[in-house]
């Protein structure tokens, strides 16, 4: 998308965001203060509140946190919470497995998605 | 034991109609209004405070006020989701005890049933967290499931286990002709039902009904003139749990944190509490409050819920003696007012003799709303009676 700012989902302190993934890359906030870093990206750090943020490049290696079968979507979306190697756990999906294959505890990496909405998004494969 | 609040829930009413196909949202309103108001011995006339959540972008508040014909001197407006109802009362409460209204109406109606309202509202993107769940598909049941896959996954938590919550609904509904669903199940049926959203059947979920619910608080002056059973708040507390900036957990709920406020508050423990109504949106919120309330030490819920524990005569804890949001009623998708409405019948003694708890004189009413394993809120009001 050559203007993310004119989707909706997109605002000016997520814009960074929606670039980055646009070419693969997925970054995640750091905070200067408290050293911890959180997702979804916030101006403000939610752990300990201080304005000091700044855009860390995840590596896109976690593990599946927990996740779920929509069975009746065709085809079936597999919904998951992966647990980020650098601690934030983000909501997502999982792309190219075969539903029977995905468990709790699986390595993923990030895969850049196309979203029903038109946007870049980061999914994950096993 | 703490004295209990300054106010009172004096009414209480619960529409029978689970398909109001000839009803407009309005009359919903209006018939439960009237309905509560005519149990408490009141009219709208008495009317000061009006509670309503809903959809609160297009005003709400102000156009059932406007229906209703009503002039609050107090308005509230929470919208937490199925926890709404609880808080309502809660507020209602802090009013009164203000001295900014005496009688307070709460009311719920919807038509997801025959409206075809969708349970997931239409994205609104400028919230900051719908870019980041909008565009995988996040509904509500997929928040829960994945709830529940992960207490599987660290209690081993069975789907048999889970499955006994709805079992255990279903063997009270059977003694409620208004339940929409009234057939006793097997933890079998549960099981063979079709999967929704893994480890979800079908029969793990919440009807889809239309209907609603009103309740009545008032002032103790006015309570004093009243006839019917009078139901007093010991103690209540709300709380919010949602993803902490990514430090998620699905393994337990806002529910730890109401409730250890309105136990304190109440001066009760769980040990005290015989029946409880507990918000069953689907069968893992159940078996997650339990824990959280209590009433199981965490991952043990399976434990406590499985073999009837939740069916009145047979397990410690009775709950949800109307057949819940699983078999009897959840109008407008929200659970919380039905909860409090089972809660006060059981008070009062006027639940069904099959399930009617004996010499009860303490009841938990606990509820989350909105989505489990993202962001949710919890209410916890501890009812006695007067």
């Amino acid at each position: 998308m050559s203007d993310y700012l004119s989707h909706p989902a997109v605002n000016p302190e997520t814009l960074e965001f929606w670039k980055a993934i646009g070419q693969g890359k997925l970054l995640i906030k750091g905070c200067r203060a408290c050293n911890e870093a959180h997702f979804y990206p916030r101006a403000h750090c939610p752990h300990c509140d201080a304005d000091e943020t700044h855009w860390v490049e995840a590596s896109g290696r976690g593990s599946i946190y927990s996740f779920t079968v929509m069975r009746r979507e065709n085809p079936q979306r597999v919904v998951a919470y992966v647990a980020l190697e650098e601690g934030p756990t983000i909501f997502t999906n999982i792309v190219g497995a075969d539903p029977a294959d995905v468990r709790i505890g699986a390595p993923v990496h990030l895969q850049v998605s196309q979203s029903q909405e038109g946007l870049p998004v980061p999914t994950f494969a096993m | 034991m703490a004295a209990h609040r300054r106010a009172f829930i004096a009414g209480v009413f619960e529409h029978p109609t689970r398909k109001a196909v000839n009803k407009s949202l309005g009359q919903l309103h209006r018939e439960v209004a009237a309905g509560a108001l005519a149990d408490a011995g009141l009219t709208r006339a008495d009317v000061d405070g009006y509670f309503v959540a809903g959809d609160n972008t297009n005003l709400y508040p102000l156009s059932f006020i406007d229906y209703l014909g009503l002039r609050p001197k107090v308005i509230g407006a929470t919208d937490t989701g199925g926890s709404a109802y609880v808080t309502h009362v809660g507020q209602a409460i802090e009013a009164i005890e203000a001295g900014k209204c005496e009688v307070a109406l709460i009311t719920l109606a919807g038509k997801p049933r025959t409206g075809g309202a969708a349970a997931d509202p239409v994205p609104d993107w400028p919230l900051p967290d719908v870019p980041f769940e909008q565009p995988f598909g996040r509904a509500v049941i997929n928040t829960y499931a994945m709830c529940a896959a992960r207490h599987a996954y660290e209690y081993g938590t069975t789907s048999e286990q889970l499955a006994w919550v709805k079992v255990a609904f279903s063997h009270h509904a059977q003694h409620n002709p208004n339940a929409m669903l009234r057939n006793v199940v097997t933890v079998d049926e549960v099981l063979e039902s079709p999967m929704i959203a893994d480890p979800l059947h079908r029969l793990d979920c919440c009807v889809v009904s239309d209907g609603g619910g009103a309740i009545v608080v008032v002032s103790e002056a006015v309570a004093k003139a009243l006839a019917r059973p009078l139901v007093a708040v010991r103690g209540y507390g709300d709380a919010v749990k949602h993803q902490a900036g990514g430090k998620v957990d699905l393994t337990y709920t806002a529910t730890r944190w109401s409730a250890a406020v309105a136990y304190e508050e109440a001066g009760v423990t769980a040990a005290d509490i015989r029946y409880a109504s507990v918000y069953d949106s689907f069968t893992i919120t159940v078996l997650e409050q339990i824990e959280d309330l209590g009433f199981a030490e965490k991952g043990k819920g399976g434990a406590f819920v499985a073999d009837g524990g939740l069916i009145s005569g047979v397990g410690r804890l009775a709950v949800n003696t109307d057949g819940g949001g699983l078999c009897n009623n959840h109008p407008a998708n929200r659970g919380g007012m039905t909860k409090i409405i089972e809660a006060v019948r059981q008070l009062r003694g006027e639940a069904h003799p099959a399930v009617q708890v004996p010499g009860l004189e303490l009841a938990l009413v606990n509820a989350t709303g909105g989505w489990l394993g993202t962001r949710h809120a919890a209410a916890t009001m501890i009812l006695e009676t007067k």
